[in-house]
């Protein structure tokens, strides 16, 4: 069957070619009788139009796309410094569109207007200081501008205050061939020392447990953040490069084995809030549309359909990193800063797990290690 | 044919083969950047059929991929990357570089500055053939049971140090870093010889300031490659060193499978820099002949001298000394210090002031000219139109606090298609065109040349344009399926489209390629001048001889853009065409 489409469309591509070029000859007829393989009057007239309609054509995938496609982009940041991202996207955008509306149009529309005839002469035009200063000196200006307001935009984003670290929480990202976990620093605000050597068993992220520090640091595999407070990541990775990417939040560091990465970021806009959202809502409508039509189609192969979609924050890997690259994720959740507390104060210390996972010390009595020891093996189990 | 200097026989061999001719060293980097072309192409066509059609069964993957790699002709996820790996590393290293440098440098190097041939013939030939070995082992990793090397293009330890991230980074990568350094050697042989015989072979009267602007591109070019390849090779020895000798130049503290690795003290970031030193002037190394074959073009069919010549090459050269800083905007959230990344904010936005120039005067170029719309003429006017296109995007990519969220994205993927893949692809086209017949002798077929270009520029903005809003949307790229996200179920359609586009536009290159060894054969024969161009590769006769010109070589008068000059009959005076009695020079 493939093989079928395949040679059809093979057969409908030579029918094509050979009705353009039949087109392009059909041309000719009229014309000067050479037959030189150089553009004539006759070319240069049906490129020329062509170009033209070239510009057009620019243009309405343009305004297409622009219509089709526009609720497709990220809408409304979910963090602090997203709207000064969003708003230099935006004039930055604008003046893309301004540039190309006009360049586009010159170019194609000269390419149309002086269509070569036959006679005719161009015009001898080497150079014009004044033009080329014009024409320097404009882009100098914008892009002073750009750089400006860009640098400016980018230290804020950056550096982090000493006073905002104060009042800051400090989660580690950490990544993995393929997921992620999350290290929150407790009350010390200062995560425990750590390195891959130290891994072993429920201790995943190799946290040095001597540390003091690390004795109040919980390890999540599901991120939650207090919406209005300054969160500082601190990233690290234990095989691959890996990149914490957050869209929402307009937000993106790369993991890098052997050092630690920072960001940090101020969540604006809660889970159930960003839920309420009308583009929010609409973009759900649309896609479990989507998902039920895909479902019908799979379920129809003896499949089973695909859940419901409801939208939640998320962190994606954005550095290629092996093969399940794709699907390396972690749902990241933005409460109130009452539920976010009740939320974190249920979680284990990772000291404490790692108590509860090692408990029988190994010059203990026997019975106390056969009790023990089917803890461990329920541990093992979960 | 008479040999002028034909001391000695020629067999098949010298000639065809083992040749030391610049023509035909150019004409086999020719065939062999095309040859590479369509499998950089094919490649690109099946991870789009994944992309759109994700993990679906097709027939042709059972037939290219086979049961290791696609099993049931379903394509498996590593061989997806490696697939992007190896079609990124193609397009730009072995297509845009050796093809397209390769091709133009050496056909016209020598033939426009007058000169009989490149500074070491045997140095040229030595550099093909190191390239030609290189294409062999790349195209061997292909056939590698745990497949090519599939760390990206970029390569980026550790994924590509350890076998157990990924299994292309076995024997894959092993091929793909042996045929990356003896790609780099065949470059730096060849870059060296283009500089040597720009300085030194000029003919009589050939000022730098009288050289096209196709040579100044290549002559920069080669500059820029000289200065940033050697640091690619040393960023590749190094990974070769951490891969087989313990080393630890990239790697520290490293877990995987369960296993603590020995490695300590090195950092990736270091290769990042290594890579991008090389990696971003890399993107003129690719552009900026295409630049000059488009500038030499536009000039030649708009029967009017470039506009700004003096600008022009001023444009080549800052781009030439901005491209060498600007590295790091590829690393604005590798986790290098942010006060860097302000720094190469400000290198790469200045960028834009050269290219707008240049575009500018690329537009002004046009303006009452009398435009003879040949192919080649049609593919310059659309390297502008995509230079402009995506070089604008490239101030949203360039600014750091932009960058964070399209990073990574599609929204970069369209932007260097756009500016550096198709422009230059274009360049290599429109060059193809206007000098094949130079290179065969024949004419190639124009309306064969027509139906490529408009269905080429169509398909090139519908693959591309589309890209920047999945981009927009946050869809990273090198994904195997976007299906582990509901979020980007929305996207499926429009990913659909692109790759409808891309299938279309590289079903007609069919068409080139047709037109293409169709004409080798019998196409029209040429005329001496058919374009009516000033420059000297067109005052040698049409059949190729050893040291191009048959008697004395000829001495240069004017620059090389006097068309429609007032006071000559004709719209186009030869570069060797003395200055008249009283004629003025009317360009700065």
């Amino acid at each position: 069957m493939t093989s079928f489409l395949v040679f059809t469309v093979l057969v409908l591509i030579g029918i094509a070619v050979w009705q353009l070029t039949k087109i392009f000859d059909l041309t000719q007829v009229g014309g000067v009788s050479e037959n030189s393989e150089i553009a004539n009057d006759k070319d240069n007239s049906v490129n020329g139009y062509l170009m033209f309609a070239f510009v057009g054509f620019i243009y309405v995938f343009t305004i297409y796309s622009l219509y089709a496609w526009s609720d497709l982009v990220l809408g409304t940041p979910a963090s602090e410094h997203g709207k000064d991202v969003d708003n230099l996207m935006a004039i930055s955008m604008a003046l893309i569109f301004f540039v190309q509306t006009i360049t586009q149009f010159l170019l194609h529309y000269f390419a149309f207007k002086y269509r070569g005839k036959e006679g005719k002469k161009a015009l001898y035009f080497a150079d014009n200081n004044k033009l080329e200063a014009i024409w320097t000196i404009i882009p100098v200006i914008v892009l002073a501008g750009l750089i400006m307001y860009g640098l400016f935009t980018w230290n804020n984003i950056m550096f982090v205050d000493e006073e905002d670290k104060q009042d800051a929480i400090v989660i580690e990202l950490y990544a993995k061939q393929f997921g992620w976990e999350a290290r929150y620093a407790g009350d010390d605000k200062t995560l425990g020392k750590a390195n891959v050597r130290l891994i072993e068993g429920v201790n995943t992220l190799g946290v040095d447990l001597a540390d003091p520090a690390a004795q109040d640091d919980k390890v999540v595999t599901e991120l939650h953040l207090p919406v209005g407070k300054k969160v500082i990541f601190k990233m690290r990775s234990q095989d691959v490069l890996h990149s914490a990417y957050m869209p929402h939040f307009r937000a993106q560091m790369n993991c890098v084995p052997g050092m630690i990465t920072q960001f940090s970021f101020t969540p604006t806009v809660t889970t159930a809030d960003m839920r309420n959202d009308e583009a929010i809502i609409a973009k759900v409508d649309k896609i479990n549309k989507i998902r039920i039509k895909n479902s019908k189609k799979i379920v129809a192969d003896g499949g089973t359909a695909l859940d419901p979609y409801t939208f939640d924050y998320l962190l994606l890997c954005n550095k290629i990193c092996g093969a399940s690259h794709y699907n390396m994720q972690m749902k990241i959740v933005v409460d109130t800063p009452a539920d976010f507390k009740a939320w974190l104060k249920d979680k284990p210390t990772l000291a404490q797990q790692w108590k509860d996972a090692n408990a029988p010390k190994p010059v203990e009595t026997a019975e106390a290690v056969a009790v023990d020891s089917t803890k461990v093996i329920a541990q093992v189990i979960k | 044919m008479s040999h002028d200097h034909g001391h000695h026989k020629e067999t098949f061999i010298t000639k065809y083969i083992f040749s030391l001719d610049h023509k035909m060293i150019a004409k086999q980097y020719l065939i062999s950047g095309l040859l590479m072309g369509i499998v950089g192409v094919v490649l690109s066509l099946f991870f789009r059929m994944q992309i759109a059609w994700p993990e679906e069964s097709f027939e042709i993957f059972k037939v290219f991929l086979g049961d290791n790699f696609a099993p049931d002709g379903v394509m498996r996820n590593d061989i997806y990357l490696a697939l992007v790996t190896i079609h990124g590393t193609i397009m730009v290293f072995f297509v845009l570089t050796a093809g397209l440098s390769g091709t133009f440098s050496n056909l016209l190097i020598p033939l426009q500055i007058g000169a009989r041939d490149m500074a070491s013939g045997f140095m040229n030939m030595l550099s093909f053939w190191m390239f030609f070995i290189s294409c062999v082992i790349m195209i061997c990793s292909l056939f590698v049971e745990s497949g090519p090397a599939s760390a990206g293009w970029t390569i980026y330890p550790p994924l590509s140090a350890l076998p157990q991230a990924i299994p292309g980074s076995g024997l894959g990568m092993t091929l793909w870093l042996s045929s990356m350094a003896i790609f780099i050697a065949s470059s730096l042989m060849g870059s060296l010889n283009y500089v040597v015989t720009v300085i030194n072979l000029r003919t009589k009267g050939m000022t730098m300031t009288r050289m096209p602007l196709t040579v100044w591109a290549f002559f920069v070019t080669a500059i820029i490659g000289i200065v940033s390849f050697p640091v690619l090779f040393s960023a590749a020895l190094l990974l070769i060193f951490d891969r087989s000798f313990g080393t630890s130049f990239f790697l520290s503290d490293i877990f995987i499978q369960g296993e603590v690795l020995h490695y300590q003290g090195g950092s990736p970031v270091l290769f990042e820099h290594l890579f991008w030193f090389l990696g971003h002037p890399e993107v003129y190394i690719v552009l900026l002949p295409a630049l000059g074959i488009t500038s030499e073009i536009i000039a030649t069919n708009s029967r009017k001298p470039i506009f700004g010549y003096r600008a022009m090459i001023a444009s080549i050269l800052a781009i030439a000394f901005l491209s060498t800083i600007v590295w790091g905007h590829h690393m604005f959230v590798s986790g290098m210090n942010p006060f860097l990344g302000s720094v190469f904010t400000f290198t790469t936005l200045l960028i834009a002031i050269p290219s707008a120039v240049k575009a500018f005067n690329y537009i002004t170029t046009l303006w009452k000219g009398n435009l003879q719309l040949n192919p080649a003429m049609l593919f310059s006017i659309g390297l502008v139109s995509t230079f402009i296109t995506g070089g604008l995007t490239g101030i949203i990519l360039g600014d750091s606090t932009l960058d964070i969220n399209v990073h990574d994205t599609y929204f970069v993927v369209a932007h260097f298609h756009l500016v550096m893949g198709i422009s230059a692809l274009y360049g290599f086209f429109a060059g193809v065109y206007h000098w094949f017949p130079k290179m065969f002798g024949r004419m190639m077929n124009k309306n064969l040349g027509y139906v490529h270009f408009w269905v080429t520029a169509v398909c090139a903005y519908g693959v591309f344009f589309p890209m920047h809003f999945i981009g927009m949307a946050g869809l990273p790229r090198r994904y195997y399926t976007n299906s582990a996200f509901p979020l980007f179920d929305e996207l499926a359609d429009v990913n659909v489209l692109i790759t409808i586009f891309a299938i279309v536009g590289a079903a007609f290159q069919i068409v080139f390629f047709w037109n293409f060894f169709y004409s080798i054969f019998y196409g029209k024969k040429a005329t001496q001048n058919p374009w009516r161009s000033n420059t000297l590769e067109w005052t040698t006769p049409v059949e190729h001889i050893h040291g191009n010109w048959p008697g004395e070589i000829p001495e240069v008068h004017r620059w090389p853009y006097d068309y429609s000059k007032p006071g000559h009959d004709e719209d186009f005076v030869t570069q060797i065409t003395p200055m008249k009695e009283g004629e003025e020079v009317l360009h700065h």
